[in-house]
């Protein structure tokens, strides 16, 4: 096979590399550069997590004691006991940042994301069900949390796109009204519920990686990898999508069946993470936006936001461990508060717009 | 059969329980510029919908090249018949390039994402539509003609011998409507098969070379214009009194609403009842 490197009509905007005649690839400049900036940021952010707390590490021997290297304590310090969170950070980072760009790419509105349309509270209603109802703990609770997000998905679904073909500001509004439905529920389950209950369903609602091992990354990882492989697809079916039903229509994508793929593999993403760390609140809604901005795209990236939420995710859990000495705070509240802000300006901005 | 591309053979049109057009049977000739003609809600654009297969019909068939366009895969008509929608959305800061890039669907894969063919026929339908000098520009900025022209490209870049618009000229000035027509005669004139939904029925006389007369769901005369539109025909579809005379700058028929019958009623004909004409515009 014979490779050629031929450059496009603008070279500075696109790199097209042709492989024969079978594989062409276009390279926009501004995500690649941006990606690598985000990948260098993710390492960093990775070695920080791991080699500062009570025990600090050098960034050498972080990288030592990652490839086994060191003494032993210092290994079992990095590998057994940060690790698992740092990567817990980074995967949860992934999942949610993609769940938010296909919803966001899907409604096409940047207010699309499954924290806003209900679907985390409907988790938070599972799994504070099960914490204060039945009493139960561990694996049980994040089967509620799973069983009430899918309920809450399905009814957002079949009352915004029944009849297909659905605005999404349709969607947006039904879910916020459930959102808030199920919001009133979680308030009502706390209410009830005994003082130790409603101090773990606190603990869960804010969304923590605290105490995070090997086991929670797993599950995680699995989800991930099974998922991932089909991005590019995806991908291609919501760079047609976002241009109205009827013009994808017209490009030959079944749009009721390429919607519903995009929801489930979207609701699967922030499921498997909301299992693992809880309702880690705002960055399905950021990081894609972030990523938009940083990539120069007119919709969101799947890759550039997934390392978004990434660095987002990592760095909010080194500044909620680190921010206040002696305690660990979860990292639900560091996402939370620079969300909060972040959708202020977003809302004032696009209002000024007209499209909010 | 070679000389009609696309047919509807019988095709019963509904959305949800209602119906629309009933036992319709038309072809669009190959290598023509059908014109789908007819007053509003008559079906018109429910036609076009089921013959770009977005509209399953409750009965009857269409067929694409012979064959029943329900039964072949998607992806192979999205390759045959091109679609301008009445709307589309262009994602925010998307430039014109990009735009009429993503016409090149159906032909790309996953890892063949921008062959020589996807580039040279993004640049042949930029050239054509005139908007290569707009190629850099963000879509959001463009004037409402600009903005059609550059769907317009899009929809060439898909590089399909049919191509069906709907109502390609609304919300565009005289100057800019003249002007997509214009284009899409001179792609006429370059074989490929057009079909299209249009309000002016004089429009659609001097461009057409096929005219698709419809009202309430049925159609009431096919042919070319110069045949079949006379002064009853209009009367016959739209309700309207009026003249069918040679357009001084064509020759091609031209419709001129009859004079104000002084105290009268307007333009309706005598014995048209008021409630037929609120029928018609329902």
């Amino acid at each position: 096979m014979s490779s050629a490197l031929a450059s496009a009509r603008r070279p500075a905007r696109a790199h097209v590399v042709r492989v024969g005649e079978t594989v062409s690839l276009r390279l926009r400049r501004r995500p690649l550069v941006a990606g690598a900036a985000l990948v260098a940021l993710v390492l960093a952010l990775l070695v920080v997590s791991v080699g500062t707390g009570d025990f600090p590490i050098g960034p050498a021997g972080v990288v030592k004691a990652l490839v086994g290297q060191g003494d032993a304590g210092t290994v079992f310090v990095v590998r057994d006991l940060r690790l698992p969170r740092a990567v817990c950070a980074l995967l949860i980072g992934v999942a949610l940042a993609i769940s938010g760009a296909v919803f966001q790419a899907l409604t096409r509105n940047p207010l699309g994301s499954p924290d806003i349309i209900g679907f985390q509270q409907g988790a938070s209603v599972g799994a504070l069900f099960v914490i204060t109802v039945l009493g139960a703990s561990g694996v049980a609770v994040n089967g509620g949390a799973l069983a009430g997000g899918a309920v809450c998905a399905l009814a957002v679904y079949g009352l915004a796109f029944k009849r297909g073909g659905t605005s999404g500001y349709r969607l947006i509004l039904v879910g916020i009204a459930i959102g808030f439905l199920m919001l009133s529920l979680v308030n009502y389950l706390l209410a009830r519920a005994r003082v130790e209950q409603a101090e773990e369903a606190t603990r869960w609602l804010l969304g923590s990686l605290n105490g995070r091992g090997w086991s929670d990354v797993v599950p995680l990882a699995v989800v991930l990898a099974a998922l991932l492989p089909a991005l590019p697809a995806a991908a291609r079916a919501l760079r047609a999508l976002e241009l109205g039903d009827d013009s994808a229509h017209a490009l030959g994508v079944r749009v009721e069946r390429a919607r519903l793929a995009l929801v489930a593999l979207a609701v699967a993403l922030v499921a498997a993470s909301t299992v693992a760390a809880g309702p880690v609140a705002f960055v399905a809604l950021t990081a894609p936006q972030i990523a938009r901005r940083l990539a120069r795209a007119p919709s969101p990236p799947l890759l550039c936001s997934a390392l978004t939420g990434t660095a987002i995710v990592l760095a909010a859990d080194v500044a909620a461990q680190r921010l206040v000495p002696g305690t660990t705070l979860p990292v639900g509240v560091m996402t939370g508060a620079f969300g909060g802000l972040y959708l202020a300006w977003l809302l004032s901005t696009e209002w000024r717009r007209g499209r909010a | 059969m070679s000389d009609a591309p696309l047919q509807a053979r019988e095709v019963t049109l509904a959305y949800d329980g209602t119906v629309v057009a009933r036992e319709l049977t038309v072809a669009i000739p190959a290598h023509g510029f059908t014109a789908i003609v007819g007053p509003n809600a008559c079906g018109k654009s429910t036609l076009l919908r089921a013959l770009v297969r977005m509209l399953k019909p409750r009965a009857g068939s269409v067929l694409l090249d012979g064959a029943e366009i329900t039964s072949l895969p998607t992806k192979q008509v999205a390759r045959r018949i091109g679609l301008l929608p009445q709307s589309s959305v262009a994602p925010d800061g998307i430039t014109v390039e990009e735009l009429v890039a993503r016409g090149r669907h159906p032909h790309q894969r996953l890892l063949r994402q921008w062959s020589r063919e996807d580039e040279r026929a993004v640049r042949e339908a930029m050239e054509q539509t005139a908007v290569d000098q707009l190629a850099d520009q963000l879509v959001d900025e463009l004037s409402g003609g600009q903005r059609q022209r550059v769907w317009l490209a899009m929809a060439l870049a898909q590089a399909t011998p049919l191509l069906l618009l709907d109502e390609p000229t609304t919300f565009l000035d005289i100057a800019h409507q003249m002007e997509v027509l214009d284009l899409c005669a001179e792609l006429h004139g370059r074989g490929r098969t057009l079909v299209a939904v249009l309000h002016d029925l004089n429009h659609a006389c001097r461009y057409a070379t096929h005219l698709i007369a419809m009202r309430d769901g049925a159609v009431v005369a096919q042919g070319p214009p110069s045949e079949i539109v006379t002064a009853e025909l209009v009367e016959r579809v739209f309700g309207l009194r009026c003249l069918v005379v040679p357009c001084p700058a064509s020759g091609a028929p031209m419709v001129v609403p009859a004079a104000r019958a002084p105290g009268g009623g307007g333009a309706r004909p005598a014995g048209q009842p008021a409630a037929l004409a609120s029928q018609l515009s329902a």
